[in-house]
């Protein structure tokens, strides 16, 4: 009997472990089955083809020749969105065909006050037109310096969002474990002023980084704690993590590297007169070279910006920025400079957006130009695209460069000065 | 016999009383501002809050045509009052899932509040667009047929109450920021649906006119599930038809960031 019933008991054991089993098997058969019943798929495919204006010795005459294939791939369950983006490029500038995947991530609200987004995303905060503060995400500038839609300058981040609402505040924390710089210009396509060589360099001197790559402890923290009021937004910023560009060298100059970083700031965003007016604010806080005596990194900094966009006209819109970087501990910095050649302490830079739609919107046609007063230098980006039909777009633009000296942020781009067409089919 | 013509006197007159108060005609009202709030009120306000699925079809001159097709979240603050708009994209491609939301004041002196979300940039706009009467979404709606011009724009004047509708005259009261002179409504008597809009040029000619093609009951409220707006000197049209109507859907404050970057399941599905 004893033997009987130990055995009925295990029997029943079995069978719920199994009928657990098979239940858990089926809820995740059924969840593939419904991610696959609520797919969705959407993309484009695009050209893009364009010309150096001026001869650059450094770098091809193409300054961008590719093909694209864009697929979204979007599905959803009962507790989760998931969505994958990814271009499949063929590039004629560097001879090779590309993958690069945009985003890939599932998105799960554990708490009706939480969010969570795991995986690859783009992200965006601050309140900038294309200056930013206190977005610490990656930036791809080759992509936007040589043409690319503008979708491209923000690369995407390995990172967990976790994003909490209550009616005080709201707040998001952004870990990205393993640090994800940006897409710098490190002269495989675009010329750029090499301070060690004292001269424009490109191909000859592509520049080689030493890459904080350790997961989980060469890792970034952001956190944006925010709130509006009477529609005006505020918002509080931190980040830990390093410069996302190259912040400085190594002691014997052979290598880039990415100091560390800490940045504190904040911004609002409101109505200001017809238009709407925003202010920001960032301290850099260059963690290896505090004091700012060593001059292979980066000198601290405070950065600050003012913007006021109005409509001035029918569909015709102005937008007006100024920002300033402030080097925190300049006469360090020109003490110990290895290079005759330092910059100003300030470096002031004014843009201004004209956006005008024509055509039934169907036309727009728009100039962003960055001037900056004490480099002497400017970076226009006109653009024109036309919408052909709903699913087909043409485009031409160009990026232009100018400045009084070889060294400044964009002066250095000179020889980069581009002219861009695109034709783009979505579906 | 004596009694017939008295007969005929109470039949003739009775007559005349039941002309006088047809069952099947409503009541008549005299006062512009009673009928402009409830036209107003059934155009934009019904239920506590809303939801549909609108298609557009824009055609030009020329005959091409255009497509935009969107899902439109709203919820009143008031009745004939402040209201939010978020409006999920999906058709044509290249805008599919970008977000447009707005905050609609009705008070003097407050811009409307808008915002864009870019998904591919996870980017929130803020939108200085303060001129209402600019073209929605490319087609030959306005901002402003949207999401309802405000009363207190204009004076109002009753110039005709046919046995269908009252037909109200509006004059802009600050005639420099609109393009038009004037418009005439005509509403129907019973059900309040605006069921044409002539608007008329500086010139006093007609140029645009906006009419209700098609009216359903749903849930109780008579609701416009089809209108065409007609360009007069474009030659271009726009259709817009809604469909998924629903009201009263309990909708919970849905029109904040954290929904423009992540857009509610009701909102898109």
């Amino acid at each position: 009997m004893i033997c009987s019933k130990r055995l009925r008991a295990a029997v029943l054991v079995l069978a719920a472990a199994f009928s657990s089993v098979v239940v858990a098997q089926q809820e995740a058969e059924n969840d593939f089955a419904a991610i696959l019943s609520n797919l969705e798929v959407h993309g484009f495919y695009e050209i893009r083809s364009g010309y150096r204006l001026r001869k650059d010795k450094y770098e091809k005459d193409m300054s961008i020749m590719e093909q694209r294939l864009q697929f979204a791939l979007s599905s959803y369950i009962d507790w989760a969105d998931f969505k994958a983006k990814g271009d499949i490029i063929g590039d004629m500038v560097t001879e090779q065909a590309e993958f690069d995947l945009r985003e890939a991530y599932m998105f799960t609200m554990p708490l009706d006050f939480m969010d969570l987004k795991i995986g690859r995303q783009i992200l965006t905060w601050g309140t900038g037109d294309l200056v930013f503060i206190n977005d610490m995400f990656p930036k791809d500038w080759q992509s936007f310096f040589i043409g690319r839609d503008t979708e491209y300058l923000k690369a995407p981040s390995d990172a967990v969002k976790l994003s909490m609402f209550s009616k005080w505040a709201n707040l998001d924390i952004v870990y990205t474990p393993q640090f994800d710089s940006d897409r710098f210009i490190n002269g495989e396509r675009i010329s750029y002023w090499n301070s060690n060589l004292g001269r424009l360099a490109g191909q000859d001197a592509i520049q080689h980084t030493d890459k904080p790559s350790r997961w989980f402890r060469d890792d970034e923290i952001a956190v944006r704690l925010y709130k509006n009021i009477n529609s005006y937004e505020l918002a509080l910023y931190g980040y830990r993590g390093y410069w996302k560009s190259p912040g400085g060298q190594n002691a014997a100059a052979t290598q880039a590297i990415f100091p560390d970083l800490n940045v504190y700031g904040a911004s609002v965003r409101g109505d200001v007169g017809k238009g709407i007016g925003n202010m920001e604010f960032g301290y850099y806080e260059s963690d290896d070279d505090r004091s700012g005596k060593n001059g292979n990194i980066n000198n601290s900094e405070l950065r600050f910006l003012a913007g006021y966009v109005q409509e001035i006209g029918k569909d015709f819109t102005a937008g007006l920025q100024y920002y300033v970087e402030y080097m925190t501990d300049y006469s360090q910095y020109k003490d110990s400079s290895p290079s005759g050649l330092t910059r100003d302490r300030d470096r002031h830079l004014v843009t201004v957006r004209l956006t005008k739609l024509l055509i039934n919107q169907n036309l727009r046609c728009s100039l962003f130009t960055y001037f900056s007063p004490s480099d002497k230098d400017v970076y226009m980006r006109p653009n024109v695209n036309y919408k052909v039909s709903d699913n087909l777009a043409v485009e031409a633009g160009a990026n232009i460069f100018f400045g009084d000296y070889p060294s400044t942020f964009f002066g250095q781009f000179r020889n980069d000065t581009n002219l861009y067409t695109a034709l783009r089919y979505s579906f | 016999m004596k009694l017939l013509p008295v007969f005929a006197i109470v039949l003739v007159f009775s007559a005349a009383l039941f002309a006088a108060d047809d069952p099947n005609l409503p009541e008549k009202i005299t006062d512009v501002e009673t009928i402009v709030n409830k036209a107003n009120i059934v155009a934009y306000y019904q239920g506590e809050d809303g939801k549909a699925k609108v298609k557009m079809t824009i055609t030009s001159k020329r005959g091409q045509k255009r497509f935009r097709e969107f899902i439109i979240l709203r919820k009143d603050i008031q009745d004939g009052g402040d209201q939010k708009y978020y409006v999920y994209f999906l058709k044509p491609a290249d805008v599919r899932k970008m977000v447009f939301m707005v905050y609609k004041y009705t008070g003097k002196n407050k811009e409307d509040d808008r915002w864009l979300y870019l998904p591919g940039l996870d980017l929130v706009k803020r939108i200085a667009a303060s001129d209402k009467r600019t073209s929605f979404v490319g087609s030959d709606f306005l901002y402003e047929d949207v999401s309802g011009r405000g009363l207190a724009e204009d004076t109002h004047e009753l110039v005709e109450t046919t046995d269908k509708y009252y037909i109200v005259r509006n004059v802009p009261k600050r005639p420099d920021t609109v393009e038009f002179s004037y418009y005439n409504v005509s509403i129907d008597r019973k059900t309040f649906v605006p069921m044409k809009m002539e608007f008329y040029d500086k010139n006093s000619m007609l140029y645009r006119v906006i009419e209700s093609t098609k009216v359903e009951t749903i849930q109780g409220f008579p609701t416009v599930v089809k209108s065409v707006v007609s360009d007069l000197n474009t030659g271009g049209k726009t259709e817009m038809e809604f469909t998924n109507v629903k009201y009263n859907i309990n909708l919970k404050d849905i029109f904040t960031e954290r929904y423009l970057r992540r857009p509610p399941r009701e909102a898109i599905r």
